[in-house]
């Protein structure tokens, strides 16, 4: 599975949410429902699928679908 | 030869009667009953009007002696772990000591916020597994209203003031009492949660005042993620050193801080959540009072009985955190007194309840 489809199926679990809400463009708070605590569990949970660490800093910058999708990819050298 | 172990041969627990409900804080505050309880899993707290955090430990003990039949001057050591103590010196333990009549007792509080019931709980076990001493009593204890800001949304929904106490006794049988602690601290978190005020960094004068100094800080968003993996690896490990798994725990009893970090602990250790103590619905977060509070009401409804492995674990400010293993051995009451029986039938009904809101939470986002 590509970093994106597995990004998009990571938010459509964890928020909950049906898979053509979750679009680039998407805000994780404004368009998908979650709360700060929500986008913490959601960046944790990347960690774990992913295998990687994100410092508290990157996290607060992810917030978008789009946002956690360019990051991902440019962490995994796959920009 | 065996080691000498402690056991806890007494448990009672106080708090007040006042209840502020989520709809009173919907009047004070931007936000929502609904709001909390879908993120919290807090429902109502109670709060202390008129006295201090010893009051709240005074009815704790009272209720324990009546639990127990055992006399104030038989105590030999006093350990109180709060955060709100009444006043810098003389120590609470001085204060309750006074109150009680606690003759023969020498004692000391102990700081460690969230942790500080399983700080002192194993603080007292030392004294009882030296040989030294035979009566130990343990209470968590804090008045959090004193120093909650009740305009600020993100915390003054969170916390509320309760007591709860346990007394420690040396036990011949092998089987029982506590068997092994994890501890952890981390001064680097220290900045995420904290009081700025009235210690001798910054003493209390107009500006602390003007400044809200004097209030609980927390960042919400950091303490969450080192919370939730703390408290979670911390408990699986305690498990795991000894040669445990999920399914020889009968009862986690988590610090009551957040049900989702409550929920992932349990998850984490593979536990099903008829197996978890909660009772955040009802009281919030009570600092070092939500485990010795939660152990006494389950005790009270015969849920937590002789035998019962029990894991009790904590997260909080330093950083402190960790995990206490004991096997239960206090027979339970004959009934439950009348202000825990109305809960003792729902206990199991309103935990499943509350987990399931948190799940549909996020309908909305749908």
């Amino acid at each position: 599975m590509d970093i994106e489809a597995k990004v998009k199926q990571i938010i459509v679990n964890k928020l909950n949410v049906s898979e053509d809400k979750v679009v680039p463009e998407a805000s994780f708070i404004n368009d998908l429902g979650a709360d700060s605590l929500d986008t913490v569990e959601l960046v944790m949970e990347f960690e774990k699928e992913f295998g990687i660490q994100v410092p508290d800093e990157d996290a607060e910058k992810i917030r978008t679908v789009g946002d956690a999708i360019n990051y991902l990819k440019q962490k995994l050298g796959q920009a | 030869m065996g080691q000498r172990r402690a056991t806890i041969t007494a448990v009672g627990h106080y708090v007040p009667e006042k209840v502020l409900t989520n709809f009173d804080l919907e009047k004070m505050v931007d936000t929502s009953d609904e709001w909390i309880r879908t993120r919290t899993g807090i429902r109502e707290r109670r709060i202390l009007e008129k006295g201090a955090t010893s009051d709240l430990a005074v009815e704790a003990i009272k209720r324990l002696f009546e639990n127990s039949g055992v006399a104030p001057d038989e105590i030999e050591v006093l350990i109180v772990a709060t955060v709100t103590p009444d006043m810098f010196f003389p120590s609470t333990a001085a204060v309750i000591q006074e109150k009680l009549g606690l003759k023969k007792a020498w004692g000391f509080d102990l700081s460690a916020a969230c942790s500080g019931f399983i700080y002192a709980l194993i603080t007292g076990a030392q004294f009882i597994e030296s040989g030294n001493y035979k009566k130990v009593l343990v209470v968590g204890a804090d008045k959090m209203s004193s120093i909650v800001d009740y305009t600020d949304r993100n915390t003054c929904v969170l916390f509320g003031d309760a007591a709860g106490a346990v007394l420690l006794e040396p036990t011949d049988d092998p089987e029982y009492g506590i068997i092994d602690h994890v501890f952890y601290m981390d001064g680097s978190g220290g900045k995420y949660l904290y009081m700025p005020g009235g210690g001798s960094l910054n003493p209390p004068s107009h500006e602390t005042v003007d400044k809200k100094m004097h209030y609980i800080y927390q960042d919400g968003r950091a303490v969450f993620k080192v919370a939730v993996v703390g408290m979670a690896d911390v408990s699986a490990e305690i498990v795991e050193r000894n040669g445990l798994t999920g399914k020889d725990i009968d009862w986690l009893v988590p610090h009551q801080a957040n049900l989702r970090i409550i929920t992932a602990t349990a998850e984490r250790m593979g536990l099903d959540l008829s197996k978890v103590m909660i009772n955040i619905d009802r009281y919030g977060n009570t600092t070092a009072a939500t485990i010795p509070l939660c152990l006494s009401e389950y005790w009270e409804c015969g849920k937590l009985k002789p035998g019962h492995m029990v894991v009790m674990s904590a997260f909080g400010a330093g950083y402190t955190w960790g995990a206490v293993l004991m096997r239960w051995s206090l027979p339970n009451p004959p009934k439950p007194r009348p202000d825990v029986a109305r809960y003792c039938e729902e206990m199991d009904s309103r935990r499943f309840e509350m987990v399931e809101e948190l799940k549909i939470k996020n309908e909305v986002g749908k």
